[in-house]
């Protein structure tokens, strides 16, 4: 079926002759096959969001129907990989154009001659039904890749084969009813429709960052959702790209949407020499990458985040902890805006689609932990955290509050701490997490004392904010000595704890024990001080010590180290505040 | 043979609309031609039948309905390009205006280009010595990097952009470097300003200029940036060469998209600025970097005023969020006389931590940085804090911290426009600056390294 293209208007293109088209199907337009897809009927007439330049596009041009939704590839492949918005191998247009994106390139998102290993997890005899796990693909050194039964399809296992084979080959056929159901490695699934799963549940365990802000204060569980919102220049990227280096999940799915191309390339080229601290594999072995950077095609753009989420959500129905992170959805609301204004729609606020909110919360919802369809129980998991660029950091806009009503943690960006150079810059004042209470049970039971600490700390840090204002009144002068010890604590654990450079090595990944032990030791040394301050001890006395410079320089205690360390640290604290108390020198 | 047409039906400038068309593309150039037989340039917009609607990219005076030929071309607007350019003067269309030959092209581009595949960039990591502090020290300039200076009305900005240019070099490397110079909707004096300024230091024999001057018309400045990029991929990625784009001044070329935007009856956005501001601007920016395999880079200074020095007005907001960090200006340091007045708070480069450090620049820089700018910080907000309570309310960490950042604004930032700091004299004077602080204050640098350079007096 094919129709003629009647209006042109950059990225959105009228067809007409289209009836037995559907709505959201894939269209290839004009003479180049660029790939479009149809957003709204009328009569016969399509209008299509085209993903590519439609330069040298005009009336009269072919457009032929694919009569399939926008889908992507799942399969072994996808792994170390790094796609645009529609599942465009880079990598492979790069062999094939050179530097630049020429148009109308038709490349599998899959590679179709390389053979993987496949062996059976089942045998012939086997009733299966959809999900069920049929074998395994060492798809990389760290991830073992399962192919399982796809949707909609059960029956008995007539045969199955190991070896060599690529993700077009049969490597199991199923019987049912008397007909065979030849499966292969690779499966295709619609990007606007949401991989089912048996059963939700809530979330209860940690996505342990390494992040010390993130995982202290500011937790998020696995199968949560975030939003991390801040003005240019406040560590959005740096923080998504620490997110996606360091969290203790199986896959992370890192979608650049809109952002800059050289981000791109630094995790290209960062991650395969980083170690994940969790499987000792580099980090690449588990990342997959979809890039639509902003100066590639904007109706793309759009198509990128349901790319990155699907295939984050064929991961999780393999049993894994997978996080998708994307940065930044706020590009992606523009360029909903875009076509919507192409489309003559009426605008909501500020010229976004009034559906612009449904649409958020909608992606975000494809987080969760589920059981995983298939007869062995197994249950994954799928972390969503969106990076949200706000216009001039103000988040009072219409992206950054759909977000905030759908993700339960906010990481609130602050430029006044970026200027100051304080990394993360993430303000403890504004910021939230609503998983304190699911989690709490899993700290306790690790760390116990752990939650204390952190509300402690949270206190102090308030009640900073509060001294501050009188500060700025009147003069540090006029505080009593326990307020004054207030002030010291908080720029304790403002400048010792919860900075954190992400370019320096032993800093940039802090595992929760060590977080745990070195909150352990700020809070205890409030403590003793506190007490020895309502004894009548000077204050200048205390915050001399040597072990308290000892705490500022024990994040850059190597890991291997810190154990000993720290806890060397806090027994020289106590003795130091011991002698200081009795009027002792220094030892 | 190609067709010509006479059925112009409607001209609001920057858009006409012709009827009767058969076989037009979308983005196609257009030539219209008057009476009187000059040429004006145009390119399609939208075609929606027979008729397609036409964006000038010059001025509407003088076209008449009737009698105007219209041509299309089944091309985009080009540029021809080739070595010869250099030395060269042009206008916002591409065309010479210095009463030189035309160019004998090697090719002719699309001055939209195409957008670079991520997987092709190269990631910039070569420091790039500015001989400017607050560049150097603090905000590190790499090749392949776009870094703009955000400034507002009366900051001297192209004295700051005139010494990058003429003292950036990259130790070591004698590679051929070039200069693509675009004004953008500026006056004559400001334009004339760099031409001197390049003529002085000889550079001019190494320089592209397009030039759209503040009288020219306003539609030409969509062009203008696009063909000076054109210019500068063909010498950075055929030619091998190190090129060095300075745009200057994006909000006028902004405020000339907004013009054709309301002509169009777009739906604005903010402050009336289309909604993919964003997008257009990112074509450009975007188009910076250094590609696999390929020896040369684009190095880019676009160059902003901050209309009533407000940095969320979308331009500059909009341009931060692509740009690879920004050098902002401040009037406060202006007025005190500090030369080059850039505010190093809260202007940032987002690729020095791959440019800086031991065999780029040096082992202490990135301990150097951080320590200056948290030291700078509490010493702002020390004496912000005096001016409300008086010197007595301060603790002695803060004075000595107030004294810092008054220490820091003279000697580190106030270099003057002629001198050319070494990245080690850069350092030192950051050095000698921290030795006014506790050194247990220095906690952002690693010990060895405050004893190797900071030994105790």
């Amino acid at each position: 079926m094919s129709g003629k293209i009647i209006k042109v208007a950059g990225p959105l293109v009228v067809a007409d002759g289209l009836a037995d088209a559907n709505v959201s199907d894939v269209v290839r337009v004009g003479h180049q096959h660029l790939i479009g897809e149809i957003l709204n009927m009328t009569g016969d007439r399509a209008s299509i969001q085209v993903y590519e330049e439609t330069t040298g596009l005009g009336p009269g041009a072919e457009v032929v129907t694919t009569g399939a939704p926008l889908s992507v590839e799942l399969g072994p492949g996808m792994l170390e990989g790094i796609y645009d918005g529609i599942q465009r191998p880079l990598t492979e247009i790069r062999e094939l154009t050179g530097s630049t994106i020429a148009r109308g390139i038709d490349v599998p998102a899959l590679n179709r001659t390389k053979r993987w290993e496949f062996k059976p997890t089942v045998k012939p005899g086997a009733e299966l039904v959809e999900g069920d796990i049929i074998g395994t693909v060492q798809e990389t050194s760290a991830i073992e890749h399962r192919i399982l039964v796809p949707n909609g399809i059960s029956g008995k296992v007539k045969t199955i084969e190991e070896g060599f084979f690529t993700v077009e080959d049969t490597v199991c056929v199923l019987e049912r009813d008397g007909k065979e159901i030849p499966l292969t490695m690779m499966q295709k699934w619609p990007v606007r429709v949401n991989r089912p799963y048996k059963k939700k549940f809530m979330p209860d365990r940690p996505l342990q960052s390494g992040q010390r802000i993130v995982d202290t204060m500011f937790p998020i569980a696995k199968g949560g959702t975030a939003a991390i919102p801040g003005p240019f220049g406040s560590g959005k990227t740096v923080m998504q790209h620490a997110l996606a280096k360091w969290s203790d999940v199986d896959i992370v799915v890192y979608i650049g949407c809109g952002e800059r191309g050289n981000e791109m390339t630094d995790v290209l080229m960062e991650f395969p020499e980083l170690i994940d601290p969790h499987t000792g594999e580099p980090l690449m072995k588990r990342t997959v990458l979809i890039a639509n950077t902003s100066d590639m095609p904007v109706a793309a753009r759009e198509a990128s985040i349901y790319t990155g989420i699907t295939i984050a959500e064929y991961f999780r129905d393999m049993g894994y902890d997978v996080a998708v992170i994307a940065d930044s959805t706020s590009r992606w609301a523009e360029a909903l805006r875009e076509m919507s204004g192409r489309l003559e729609e009426m605008p909501g606020e500020e010229g976004y689609p009034a559906y612009l909110a449904s649409r958020i919360a909608q992606f975000y919802e494809r987080a969760g932990v589920v059981e995983c369809k298939g007869a062995d129980g197994r249950r994954g998991s799928l972390t969503a955290i969106g990076a949200v660029s706000p216009p001039g950091g103000d988040i009072s806009e219409p992206v950054s509050q759909a977000t905030m009503r759908i993700t339960k943690v906010f990481w609130g960006l602050d430029s006044a701490l970026a200027y100051a150079r304080h990394f993360p810059a993430i303000n403890w004042l504004n910021s939230y997490s609503l998983y304190l209470d699911y989690l709490k049970p899993w700290y306790e039971k690790n760390f116990p004392g752990f939650m204390e600490n952190r509300n402690k700390a949270m206190s102090i840090l308030q009640e900073e904010a509060n001294l501050n204002e009188i500060v700025r009144l009147v003069g540090a002068d006029s505080l009593a000595p326990n307020e004054q010890l207030t002030l010291a604590t908080a720029k304790m654990i403002r400048e010792d704890f919860l900075q954190q450079n992400s370019f320096v090595d032993i800093d940039s990944y802090s595992e929760t024990e060590r977080q745990f032990m070195l909150m352990n030791l700020i809070i205890e040394f409030d403590k003793l001080a506190r007490a020895a301050v309502a004894n009548g001890v000077e204050l200048e006395k205390l915050v001399n010590i040597p072990a308290k410079e000892k705490i500022g320089r024990a994040k850059t205690v190597p890991a291997n180290q810190y154990k000993a360390e720290y806890t060397q640290i806090g027994e020289e604290m106590r003795r130091q505040i011991e002698e200081a108390s009795m009027g002792g020198e220094d030892a | 043979m190609i067709k010509e047409y006479k059925t112009i039906h409607e001209i609001a400038s920057p858009l006409m609309i012709v009827e009767q068309v058969e076989g037009v593309t979308y983005d196609e150039l257009c030539e219209i031609q008057l009476p009187d037989g000059s040429l004006r340039r145009g390119k399609v917009l939208e075609v929606n039948g027979d008729k397609a609607v036409i964006q000038l990219y010059e001025s509407a005076a003088g076209i008449n309905l009737a009698e105007s030929k219209v041509r299309f071309l089944g091309h985009p607007l080009e540029l021809a390009v080739s070595e010869d350019m250099l030395g060269r003067v042009f206008n916002g269309m591409g065309q010479p205006i210095d009463g030189g030959p035309e160019i004998l092209a090697e090719a002719h581009l699309d001055i939209n280009g195409l957008p670079m595949n991520p997987a092709a960039r190269a990631y910039p990591a070569e420091f790039i010595q500015t001989g400017v502090s607050t560049i150097d020290g603090l905000n590190t300039l790499v090749r392949g990097q776009k870094l703009p200076i955000f400034s507002g009305s009366g900051l001297p900005h192209a004295n700051l952009a005139a010494q990058i240019a003429r003292q950036a070099k990259v130790p070591g490397d004698e590679g051929k470097f070039a200069v693509v110079f675009a004004a953008i909707g500026i006056t004559f004096e400001e334009s004339e300003f760099f031409v001197q300024e390049f003529k002085r230091t000889g550079a001019i024999d190494r320089t592209v200029m397009f030039s759209n001057l503040a009288d020219e018309p306003a539609v030409e400045r969509i062009s203008t940036p696009r063909m000076a990029l054109t210019a500068a991929e063909y010498l950075a990625f055929e030619k091998d060469m190190h090129v060095l784009v300075i745009l200057t001044d994006i909000t006028n070329y902004a405020e000339a998209l907004r013009e054709i935007s309301a002509a169009k009856k777009e739906v604005p956005g903010r402050r009336g600025y289309p909604g993919y501001l964003y997008t257009d601007l990112a074509t450009m920016y975007e188009r910076a970097g250094r590609r696999l395999g390929k020896p040369g880079s684009i190095t880019m200074i676009p160059i902003l005023t901050m209309p009533e020095d407000d940095k969320t007005h979308p331009i500059p907001d909009l341009t931060g969020y692509i740009t690879e960090g920004q050098i902002i200006l401040s009037r406060e340091l202006h007025r005190k006389g500090i030369v080059p007045p850039v505010d190093v708070l809260p202007s940032l480069s987002r690729l020095k931590d791959k440019g800086i450090g031991a065999g780029k620049t040096r082992e202490d820089h990135a301990g150097v940085l951080n320590q200056l700018f948290a030291a700078y910080a509490a010493g702002k907000d020390a004496k912000e804090l005096m001016t409300i309570l008086g010197e007595s309310a301060l603790s002695e960490t803060d004075k000595h911290y107030a004294a810092f950042a008054e220490a820091f604004e003279q000697k580190y930032v106030n270099q003057g426009n002629e001198v050319d700091r070494s990245i080690e004299e850069t350092l030192t004077i950051g050095w000698e600056l921290l030795r006014m602080l506790p050194r247990s204050e220095l906690k952002r640098i690693k010990p060895e390294y405050i004893e190797k350079y900071l030994p105790e007096k």
